[in-house]
């Protein structure tokens, strides 16, 4: 049963100022969906989508960005919502106690001038509908339980070292015991060390609480490391989508590929190959399968036509007109 | 004996902060030595997370800020944060950098070819179009292709290349990159950082790379330093070291690193 | 720039108001130069005559047709406007931009003596000033005096403009294309500060004719060229109000209301569409 389900979503900014009108086509047609107590990866580069992806699935789009067609719906535990149809007060009731988010600043969640007991008492408090001294009690348990140290709760943000303020962020996310976790880029801004750190405890605590997790990351290393299964996008469409393993090991998209071999390892000295060109203007995208001017594999019919995503082998996707 | 390109010797940046009440010194670098011989280009690899001083390094190296205490001398001759016009402009001739952030590094009111253009009326002779053209070319561009363009029309891969093409202007012996492909994509990663290969073996040009990624790093160095808070805890050949790392923290480092090896 | 003026006109309705009212403003400035009565003639038409056909305006009870009066009056006090608008401008572009690119005891120096001009009370000083000069007193060295005491507030805005470009990564690769400070400082720094200059410089004018106004209508100026507070103050030594010759303080009141009205919504216009963000976003950045 999936927690999420996202159909042919089309989301476009679309500006308008001066009298000069453009339309970004930031996400074109993506339908992917996840299941219960599984880590989805989204891999690609800036400017492939994810981000606004993300920003739709969390109905969080304001103009300029609009929703164009499609739909995103969760499922609750039998509690159906979908995103966009939603009110905004049946949105801020699944809020936080459902779906909660780990950004990449972690600044831009914690209020800079307030202590950090407050996050926790302004975010979860009206979820977990306690008397407040209780209501401490279990935020103080859930942190134990993260291996965090209790004074950070009085602590004020700019007094904790980058990687600390993250790891805050994850256990205020993860506090209501949400079914669905959305992180953006949560370790990018991290030095290794700390990454690998944050990593390890965000697993643990999905483990722990059973939630299924959509992880952005542009890093294929990460994903191959945390993710059950992964989604790459390509200039604002999905282009492959299976099991991490399958994915890394046997990757059936010309892109996919180069994003697998064209990354450097300790322990290997070979040059690592390059692709030419760059990512395409969202705005005046290439016609056909986006990725053809890149290709080494593109053909006429690439050029003329949209590849649809087709499966080959299990719960493999793929949308490429060479791979079928 | 050649003088060698670069070399520091005991320096360090101390930044002092706070009022007449308690004042608090950081030691950004501490007493860091090495040195980038002259006889052969190489690419020179500073490793580091952030707060290990590796940027502050950079810095010093550029001239941009003066050491607090200890020397660094290019062929021979000391850094001098005063220096007048002329001498500056000849460092600036030899030592050029590419900073971290493609799309900062121009103007974006203005149009990159601009800066090229500059560059070689002030440090090259010759068609300042023709120069740029060629730069460009060793790059993977064209005068053509970026003729005339805004930086937020191209990539940051782009971007980071027409940075490269600038400071190749003026036919420099070292240059300075501190981070350059921290902001690109990770498919266009590999493009840019085979192309410093590139500039070694073709161009004759010592790098000095300024990184947090180990992999990176061991594709394209030669030799290799790693730092944290601001001291040196390991130097050595590049392959050597990370191959076998001897110090906890750079043992600590490469077991950091995260490989998606791990389940293919 | 012509499309520049047509873009904004064709999308901007403010623009377009502006640029009605001050075109209605200086097409009555440029008007003084058909007038048939010299400015400073008094008793040249019979006086206090209402709305007329002959005397659109009608007339003041010093014998002056309002109308052509008020040609030069508003012509002088935009001039003058403008004056110490231009002059102020360059000192506060100058200082600020040297103080946010030298730093340093540059910087520490220039704003001392910036925060000491700004805590200077203008009024009494130009008080003061007309009492010292009285009958050598002129418009040209009031603008030099209100030029040199008004530029301060502005020279710290642009200065924190400075300050911030400074730090960023495009100076630095200036720097080291071998451009000059002067050459950074006027290429790359000045587009970013040229929207605070813009702005500021319609509230220069706005603020100068104002305070020109006021110093006009106390009778703290020359008070034999005509300018709109010179011609409020005539009115008011003839008791105008009271005597029921209201066109004589009404007209001048409306143009100069229009003039910082329309000023008021060029400069908002114009300031978004030069603003560097609102710029990018146009380019499709």
């Amino acid at each position: 049963m999936s927690i999420l389900t996202v159909s042919d979503l089309r989301a476009y900014y679309i500006t308008r100022a001066f009298g000069i009108e453009r339309e970004v086509r930031a996400v074109d047609d993506v339908s992917l969906s996840v299941a219960r107590n599984e880590i989805y990866g989204l891999a690609g580069e800036s400017s492939c989508g994810k981000s606004t992806l993300i920003k739709t699935i969390a109905a969080a789009t304001r103009p300029p960005l609009r929703l164009m067609s499609g739909s995103v719906t969760f499922d609750f535990a039998g509690h159906r919502i979908d995103m966009h149809a939603a009110t905004s007060s049946d949105i801020a009731a699944i809020r936080w106690r459902h779906l909660s988010y780990i950004m990449q600043g972690s600044m831009s969640v914690l209020n800079p001038v307030r202590r950090v007991r407050h996050a926790f008492i302004d975010f979860a408090h009206r979820h977990i509908a306690r008397p407040m001294p209780e209501f401490l009690d279990i935020v103080r348990a859930h942190l134990r339980r993260l291996h965090l140290a209790l004074e950070v709760l009085e602590a004020y943000p700019h007094e904790l070292s980058g990687g600390m303020r993250q790891r805050v962020t994850i256990a205020l996310a993860t506090v209501c015991r949400p079914d669905f976790i959305i992180a953006d880029e949560p370790t990018t801004a991290l030095d290794v060390v700390v990454q690998k750190d944050v990593l390890a405890m965000i697993r643990d605590i999905q483990q722990e609480i059973g939630s299924s997790l959509l992880f952005v990351t542009h890093d294929l290393a990460v994903h191959a490391n945390l993710c059950d299964r992964l989604g790459v996008m390509y200039a604002g469409r999905l282009v492959e989508e299976g099991p991490t393993a399958d994915l890394l090991r046997s990757p059936r998209h010309p892109y996919t590929a180069h994003l697998v071999t064209s990354l450097p390892r300790i322990g290997d000295a070979t040059p690592r190959p390059s692709l030419s060109g760059a990512p395409p203007n969202l705005a005046d995208p290439p016609s056909g399968c986006r990725f053809h001017p890149r290709c080494p594999l593109a053909m006429d019919i690439c050029r003329r036509e949209v590849p649809t995503m087709q499966t080959t082998g299990t719960a493999h996707r793929v949308a490429c007109f060479a791979a079928q | 004996m050649m003088a060698p390109l670069l070399e520091l010797e005991d320096v360090s940046r101390v930044y002092t902060s706070g009022g007449l009440l308690g004042r608090r010194r950081v030691r950004a670098v501490d007493g860091v030595s090495f040195s980038v011989a002259a006889d052969g280009p190489e690419i020179f690899a500073i490793i580091g997370e952030s707060g290990s001083g590796k940027t502050t390094l950079a810095r010093m190296i550029l001239n941009i800020v003066p050491p607090s205490t200890g020397t660094i001398r290019f062929r021979g001759t000391s850094l001098h944060h005063g220096w007048r016009r002329r001498a500056r402009l000849d460092f600036m001739r030899q030592v050029q950098p590419i900073l971290q952030n493609p799309f900062e590094a121009f103007n974006p009111l203005k149009r990159v070819d601009r800066y090229l253009f500059m560059t070689a009326r002030r440090f090259a002779s010759g068609d300042p179009e023709q120069r740029a053209d060629e730069a460009l070319r060793q790059v993977g561009l064209s005068l053509a292709e970026v003729h005339r363009r805004f930086p937020h029309e191209l990539s940051g891969g782009q971007l980071q290349r027409i940075a490269i093409a600038r400071a190749l202007i003026s036919a420099p012996a070292l240059i300075v990159a501190d981070e350059p492909v921290s902001m690109v994509d990770a498919s266009l990663r590999m493009s840019i950082v085979n192309l410093f290969s590139l500039l070694r073996d073709r161009l004759g040009v010592s790098i000095i790379y300024i990184t947090h990624d180990l992999a990176t790093a061991y594709t394209i160095s030669d030799r290799i330093i790693i730092m944290r808070d601001g001291r040196v805890v390991e130097s050595g050949a590049a392959r050597a070291v990370l191959d076998n790392p001897q110090h906890p923290y750079s043992i600590l480092l490469k077991g950091a690193v995260l490989s998606a090896d791990a389940i293919a | 720039m012509a499309r520049v003026l047509r873009d904004l006109l064709r999308s901007n309705r403010e623009f377009g108001i502006g640029i009605a009212l001050l075109a209605v403003v200086v097409a009555m400035a440029a008007a003084s130069a058909l007038s048939p009565y010299p400015p400073n003639d008094t008793y040249v038409v019979p006086p206090d005559i209402p709305l007329s056909w002959a005397y659109p305006l009608g007339t003041t009870s010093r014998g002056q047709d309002v109308f052509w009066l008020l040609t030069f009056a508003i012509r002088n006090s935009l001039a003058f406007g403008v004056l110490v608008a231009l002059l102020s401008r360059c000192l506060s572009l100058l200082i600020g931009l040297t103080a946010g690119y030298a730093g340093g005891m540059v910087d520490r120096a220039l704003m001392a003596i910036n925060d000491t001009f700004i805590v200077i009370p203008l009024f009494p000083i130009l008080v003061l000033f007309y009492f010292v000069m009285r009958d050598r007193m002129s418009w040209v060295l009031l603008a030099l005096v209100m030029a040199g005491l008004g530029w301060a507030y502005d020279a710290r805005l642009i200065r924190s403009v400075a300050l911030g470009l400074r730090t960023r990564e495009f100076t630095e690769t200036a720097i080291f294309s071998g451009m000059t400070a002067r050459q950074i400082l006027l290429q790359e720094h000045l587009p970013y500060v040229l929207p605070i200059v813009f702005s500021t410089t319609m509230n220069n004018i706005n603020w100068s004719i104002g305070l020109e106004v006021t110093l006009s209508v106390l009778g703290f100026t020359d008070i034999n060229t005509p300018t709109i507070g010179v011609m409020i103050y005539w009115a008011n030594q003839h008791t105008a109000l009271v005597a029921g010759i209201w066109w004589w303080i009404a007209f001048p009141v409306v143009l100069v209301v229009m003039t910082f009205i329309g000023l008021f919504l060029l400069a908002v216009s114009m300031n978004e569409y030069i603003d560097p963000r609102s710029r990018l976003s146009r380019f499709g950045a």
